[in-house]
C-alpha cells in the first residue's frame, strides 16, 4: 500500500461510524488499520489478469423468495424492549435541525 | 450571455410487490405505525435478508422495455449512513453491478421527438419514516416503509428544459404502470422524482455545477422547481456569484428551492458489497419468459395507432397516456370504423367530461363500445354533432343504449327532406326582411337563415342538408 492512513484518516473513519475514541486508541488503531492495508498490498502483488472480480467469496448465488407476506404484526413484542414508544412510534431524540 | 440548461432525473419508484425486498412483511400502504415491520425490517441482530423474486422480475420487465442490458449477475451492495429510519446503520442497494445499464425513452416535446438515454437502474430498500411532530421534543419513527423495495432510475444528463424534463418524467410514469411494475401514486410516494440542474454558457463543453432538487411528488411541482433554481442559477452566476454542489429542497408555497443543511462527510457512504446477499443471477429462461408476457409497449403502441387509425403523432401520445386509455380508445376505434373521429370523442367530450366530474378513464360511465355506437351514429347521418352530445349526455347518466336513447329523446337529425322543406318556407315566409339582404348581397343574412332553421328544427335538421335546400330555394 503506497499511502499509509494517518491519525486523521483513522479519527474520521471512527467519526464516520460513530464510534468514540481516544488519542491513544486512535494510536493503536492506526497501527492495525495499516498493518491490514500491508497484507492487502501483499495479495494485490499477485497477478491477477483475465481474472473475473468476485463480489463473493463464494461462487454460489441468491436464492430467491417468491413474492408472499408470511410476516405478521409483532410490534407488540417488539416495543416490548423499546426505550421509549408512543401510538405505535418508536421515539428518539430529536433530528431535524 | 445565452445559457443552456442541463438536467438529469433519479426517479424512485415504489415496486408493486406484495412484500418487502428482503423479507415477508406488506408493502400495503397506510397500516398502522409499525405493524408492517418485521425483524428484517427494524434490523434485530442476527437477522438475515432473503431477495423478493417479484422486485427482481420488476426490475427485468423495466430493463427489458427500455433496451436496455439487463446484468446477468448483479450485486448488492451497503450504503452507509446513520439516521434512526434506517436501523441496520446501512441501505441495501446496488452501486458497482446494477441489475439494468443503458436504454432510452423517446419523449415527444413540442412536436418533436426526443430520445433520452437512461445511465442505470438498480434495486434498493426504501427507509422508514420519521415524524418530526411534537412528541415531547422526541421524532417518531415508522418502519413499515423500511425494506419496501424501489426502482431508482437513473437518466444521462440530456433534458435542456424542464418541458423535458416533465415529458420524460410522465413517459417515464406511463412504462412503469403500463408494465405494471409501480402503482404510479404520487401522492403515497410511490414515483419520487429528484432533478439534477445546472447551466453553462451556451457553447461551453463542461457541465456546469450541478444543484441536486430532492423528493418531487408532482409534475408541476417538477416544473416549478427547474424553472426557478434555473433562474436562480443563471441570476448568481451573471452576479457574478458561484454555484456550490448542494441538494435542495423545493417549498410548494413559495415556489422556491432552499438549500437542506448538509453535514460534513454526509456523502461519504463507503458503499462496500453485502456479505449477507450473494450475486443476483439472472438465467435466460427467466428473461425471456418475462419477456414474453410484456405487454404491447406505448412507443409500439403510438405507432400502431398511427398507421391503423390514421391519428396523428401528438394524439397518439395522448391516448397511450395509460394503458386504460389506450385500450379504451382502441375499443371505441374498432367499434365506429373512425379512428380519427373516436381519438377526437376520446380525448375531447370525454375526457373533458370526466375531468369535470374528477374521474379517472377506468371509472367512465359511459363504456367504449356505447362511445363507439355514438360515433357510428354521426357517421351515418342519423345524428348531427350537436344532437350526439345530447345522446353523449344520455349515456353519461346511464340512460342506456344509443340507439334508444335517440328514440325516447327524439334526437334524430331530421333526414326526410319533405319535412325539412316545410320547416324551411316557413322560415322563408317568416323572414322576408333576410330573404331580401341576401338577394342584395349580403352573404350574413344566409347565415341568419341557417340558425332560423336549424331553431325551428329544434337542432334535427342536418346542417349540411340545410344549406343546399336553402341556396336551392334562394337560388
Amino acid at each position: 500500500m503506497s499511502q499509509a492512513l494517518t491519525q486523521d484518516d483513522v479519527k474520521r473513519i471512527a467519526r464516520l461510524a460513530r464510534i468514540e475514541i481516544d488519542d491513544a486508541q486512535a494510536q493503536a488503531t492506526q497501527a492495525q488499520l495499516n498493518a491490514i492495508f500491508d497484507l492487502i498490498a501483499t495479495m494485490q502483488a499477485v497477478n491477477t489478469d483475465g481474472i473475473a472480480p468476485m463480489a463473493h467469496a463464494q461462487e454460489v448465488y441468491q436464492r430467491l423468495r417468491d413474492d408472499d407476506v408470511t410476516e405478521t404484526d409483532r410490534h407488540a413484542a417488539f416495543q416490548s424492549v423499546a426505550p421509549a414508544v408512543e401510538n405505535g412510534l418508536y421515539l428518539v431524540p430529536k433530528v431535524i435541525e | 450571455m445565452k445559457w443552456e440548461t442541463v438536467i438529469g432525473l433519479e426517479v424512485h419508484t415504489q415496486l408493486a410487490t406484495r412484500s418487502k425486498i428482503f423479507s415477508g412483511s406488506s408493502t400495503a400502504f397506510g397500516a398502522a405505525p409499525n405493524t408492517q415491520a418485521s425483524a428484517v425490517d427494524i434490523a434485530l441482530p442476527g437477522v438475515l435478508p432473503v431477495l423478493n423474486k417479484g422486485a427482481v422480475e420488476c426490475a427485468i420487465k423495466f430493463g427489458l422495455a427500455i433496451g436496455a442490458t439487463l446484468n446477468r449477475v448483479n450485486v448488492f451492495d451497503r450504503k452507509n449512513y446513520f439516521y434512526p429510519d434506517l436501523p441496520k446503520g446501512y441501505q441495501i442497494s446496488q452501486l458497482a453491478k446494477p441489475i439494468v445499464e443503458g436504454g432510452a425513452l423517446t419523449i415527444l416535446v413540442d412536436g418533436e421527438e426526443i430520445t433520452v438515454n437512461l445511465t442505470r437502474a438498480h434495486m434498493e430498500e426504501d427507509a422508514g419514516k420519521s415524524l418530526h411532530e411534537d412528541f415531547h421534543g422526541m421524532t417518531g419513527i415508522d418502519l413499515n416503509r423500511a425494506g419496501t423495495p424501489l426502482l431508482e432510475i437513473v437518466s444521462e444528463p440530456e433534458m435542456r428544459s424542464s418541458a423535458e424534463a416533465v415529458a420524460y418524467a410522465r413517459a417515464l410514469h406511463t412504462l412503469v404502470t403500463w408494465i405494471g411494475i409501480c402503482d404510479g401514486n404520487m401522492q403515497e410516494g410511490s414515483f419520487r422524482v429528484d432533478a439534477n440542474v445546472s447551466v453553462r454558457p451556451v457553447g461551453q463543453a463542461e457541465f456546469g455545477t450541478r444543484r441536486e432538487i430532492k423528493n418531487l411528488n408532482s409534475f408541476k411541482f417538477l416544473q416549478q422547481a427547474i424553472d426557478y433554481e434555473v433562474r436562480w442559477q443563471i441570476e448568481t452566476l451573471e452576479d457574478g456569484g458561484r454555484i456550490e454542489q448542494a441538494t435542495v429542497l423545493f417549498d410548494p408555497d413559495t415556489g422556491e428551492t432552499r438549500m437542506m443543511r448538509s453535514k460534513e462527510d454526509a456523502h461519504d457512504y463507503r458503499y462496500f458489497p453485502d456479505p449477507d446477499l450473494l450475486p443476483v443471477k439472472l438465467d435466460e429462461e427467466w428473461v425471456e419468459a418475462v419477456r414474453a408476457a410484456l405487454p404491447e409497449l406505448p412507443a409500439a403502441m403510438q405507432a400502431r395507432f398511427q398507421r391503423d387509425y390514421g391519428v396523428s403523432p401528438y394524439d397518439a401520445g395522448v391516448l397511450t397516456g395509460s394503458r386504460a386509455l389506450a385500450d379504451y380508445f382502441e375499443t371505441v376505434a374498432k367499434t365506429c370504423g373512425q379512428g380519427k373521429l373516436a381519438a377526437n370523442w376520446v380525448m375531447g367530450e370525454l375526457s373533458a367530461t370526466l375531468n369535470k366530474a374528477e374521474l379517472d378513464i377506468a371509472q367512465s360511465p359511459v363504456p367504449a363500445a356505447r362511445l363507439g355506437a355514438l360515433i357510428t351514429r354521426i357517421q351515418d347521418g342519423t345524428l348531427s354533432g350537436k344532437l350526439a352530445k345530447q345522446v353523449f349526455e344520455g349515456l353519461w347518466e346511464g340512460a342506456g343504449e344509443v340507439d334508444a336513447i335517440i328514440e325516447a329523446r327524439g334526437l334524430k337529425q331530421l333526414s326526410d327532406s319533405g319535412e325539412l322543406e316545410t320547416i324551411i318556407d316557413e322560415v322563408l315566409a317568416a323572414n322576408p326582411k333576410s330573404v331580401e339582404e341576401f338577394r342584395s348581397g349580403k352573404e350574413k343574412a344566409f347565415n341568419a337563415l341557417v340558425g332560423q332553421v336549424m331553431k325551428a328544427s329544434r337542432g334535427k335538421a342536418n346542417p349540411a342538408q340545410v344549406n343546399e335546400l336553402l341556396k336551392r330555394k334562394l337560388g
